[in-house]
């Protein structure tokens, strides 16, 4: 399945990462050889195989609904790059 | 000092010979001297580490001596140390201030350990190659024009060329093994769920598993005894219990069933690689081990169901790195997409961009099918291959790496080359078994290494099994000429 620069652009936007025109192509091509060789999964037969999501097929665990850590907060919105009063600070989103 | 193994040093000090500071500052020496060359390290920790060094001797002096009391050892920079940059070898967290300490750090400095700083890696554990790394490629000891594999590169090189005794690495698909193969050392990557995930930065978190990266296995025996064990703060962390691991390496050899994959010597291996594998299966023969020949046919699919795989976790992994919360955050963002795109595209480098984009495309509607879920199915068969051997065989060997450490910027610009620098390695991420690599050899003055994969939980057996290797070799004792005089 090969992609052209036009998928490039719509799969960047979807990855909220800014690609350069000039680099679309070169970059098509270089995503082109990974999904080549990404490709040979079409050759095993995998009709009736359940996909694996854990090799040991474990599940998640539950534990009892406690506090269990300490509340970091400051010092997590110490290493925010912009911050105030308790609030991260990002563009504005509504007029 | 710096040509003693760990656990030598370890008893050096339980004897009084020198003192954990003496040992810490004789390393810090040592990286000082050589470390400019070979950029193995991203942060050194001086001033913690001399603390750290004296609060040891003050333990040893009171007989309070736990198991790696007053021992230097590096951390990948992919673990959180709080108080101290976290860079993950990217752009993004060039200004991280970890928050709080990964488990894996906690519980080796509650044993004692001295942290001497952070090494360089391939950004956020992508790459083979350590060329990768926001701070520059790190050299390889035994040859200053060649790399020394990836991610945990900058590991493996400052324990080559021994500017620390001991270090941490984690391996997603092959980080640990494949650099300590092109190093000469010997590292371990534990069953996944043995050691904790906690405040390890996220790759692929369904692969993603740290271990020890040691001069020899025994020096691997007794970091892996501190670091594994079962951690509430990670869901994917087992509950079963830390078998003995130096207790493992007395264990006898004789009757011990060697699996050889017949796919981990394809005809089109480098002969040498092959040779230097099979001399090391023979010394374990004359110990007494029996060897018989094994198929893992789906193993050929394992490095593209890995490229599926691992992408689609980072791809979702690293959404996190948005600008906002932490991170790196672009100059006057017109709104918020452009604040997101911006950041992204600044604090992220090339490979891990194609990584991104890669995984997000297998996940896109539509290709989900034929991209995520079939590499689930063949991560499957992958799994029932080992398993089928294993009811066989007690390990499996072969070559670690298809080749020596190659040049500098050979591969850079052929990333689908580079992947296959994981092609034997990659098969027991997907499986989640415990593997090690260890030295057996060089070709043209460069190491090799051959890999002992266990089955679940036998980190022990395969420790063993290179200790008893290890007793009657001294490949894992040769030093490179850079930093390496005795």
């Amino acid at each position: 399945m090969a992609i052209d620069s036009k998928v490039v652009a719509q799969v960047a936007h979807l990855a909220r990462l800014k690609v350069d025109q000039a680099d679309t192509d070169a970059l098509s091509s270089r995503l082109n050889d990974i999904l080549a060789m990404v490709d040979q999964l079409q050759q095993a037969d995998v009709a009736d195989v359940a996909p694996m999501a854990h090799p040991l097929d474990v599940t998640q665990p539950l534990r009892e609904d406690e506090v269990s850590e300490p509340n970091i907060r400051d010092k997590a919105m110490a290493i925010a790059p912009a911050a105030e009063e308790g609030c991260f600070l990002v563009p504005r989103v509504i007029e | 000092m710096h040509t003693k193994t760990l656990t030598e040093l370890k008893a050096g000090l339980a004897n009084g010979d020198y003192s954990s500071r003496e040992l810490t500052e004789h390393f810090l020496a040592r990286i000082k001297q050589y470390d400019g060359e070979l950029n193995s390290f991203i942060t050194v920790t001086e001033e913690q580490a001399l603390a750290q060094a004296d609060a040891a001797d003050q333990a040893i002096a009171a007989g309070q001596s736990n198991l790696l009391t007053g021992l230097p050892i590096a951390h990948k920079d992919i673990f959180c140390t709080e108080g101290v940059r976290t860079s993950c070898g990217s752009k993004m967290l060039d200004t991280f201030i970890a928050p709080y300490t990964a488990t894996v750090v906690e519980k080796m400095a509650a044993q004692g350990a001295v942290m001497l700083g952070k090494t360089n890696m391939d950004e956020f554990a992508m790459g083979s190659s350590n060329e990768t790394s926001f701070y520059g490629a790190v050299k390889n000891p035994w040859d200053l024009e060649r790399v020394p594999g990836g991610s945990s590169g900058g590991a493996a090189a400052c324990l080559g060329a021994r500017l620390a005794p001991a270090a941490t690495g984690t391996d997603t698909g092959g980080s640990i093994r494949q650099p300590a193969a092109l190093n000469n050392i010997t590292g371990l990557k534990p069953t996944y769920g043995r050691v904790s995930r906690w405040g390890m930065i996220a790759f692929a978190s369904s692969l993603d598993q740290a271990g020890p990266m040691g001069q020899s296995a025994e020096d691997c025996a007794l970091m892996l005894q501190a670091m594994a064990g079962h951690d509430h703060r990670d869901s994917t962390s087992l509950n079963e219990k830390v078998d003995d691991y130096l207790g493992a390496l007395k264990e006898d050899i004789s009757g011990l069933t060697i699996g050889i994959p017949e796919e981990f010597f394809p005809d089109t291996l480098d002969g040498a690689i092959a040779d230097n594998s099979r001399a090391a299966i023979r010394e374990l023969e004359k110990l007494g081990a029996k060897v018989v020949s094994v198929s893992l046919p789906s193993i050929k699919l394992s490095v593209p169901a890995y490229y599926v795989i691992a992408p689609a976790e980072a791809s979702s992994n690293l959404s996190r790195f948005d600008g906002v919360r932490f991170g790196h955050r672009c100059d006057e963002p017109q709104d918020l997409e452009d604040l997101y795109k911006r950041s992204r595209s600044e604090g992220f480098g090339d490979e891990v961009k194609r990584r991104i984009l890669v995984g997000t495309y297998a996940l896109s509607a539509g290709y989900y099918d034929a991209y995520y879920r079939r590499a689930q199915q063949v991560r499957r068969l992958i799994r029932d291959d080992f398993a089928r051997a294993f009811e066989k065989v007690d390990v499996l060997m072969g070559p670690t790496a298809p080749e020596t450490a190659f040049k500098l910027g050979a591969k850079k610009d052929d990333p689908v080359s580079m992947y296959m620098a994981d092609v034997f390695t990659i098969g027991v991420n997907l499986a989640g078994l415990p593997a090690l690599s260890m030295p057996t050899g060089f070709i043209n003055g460069l190491p090799t290494g051959t890999q002992v994969i266990g089955n679940y939980f036998r980190e022990g057996q395969i420790l063993n099994v290179a200790h008893k290797y290890q007793q009657v070799t001294d490949w894992h004792r040769q030093l490179p000429t850079f930093g390496g005089e005795q």
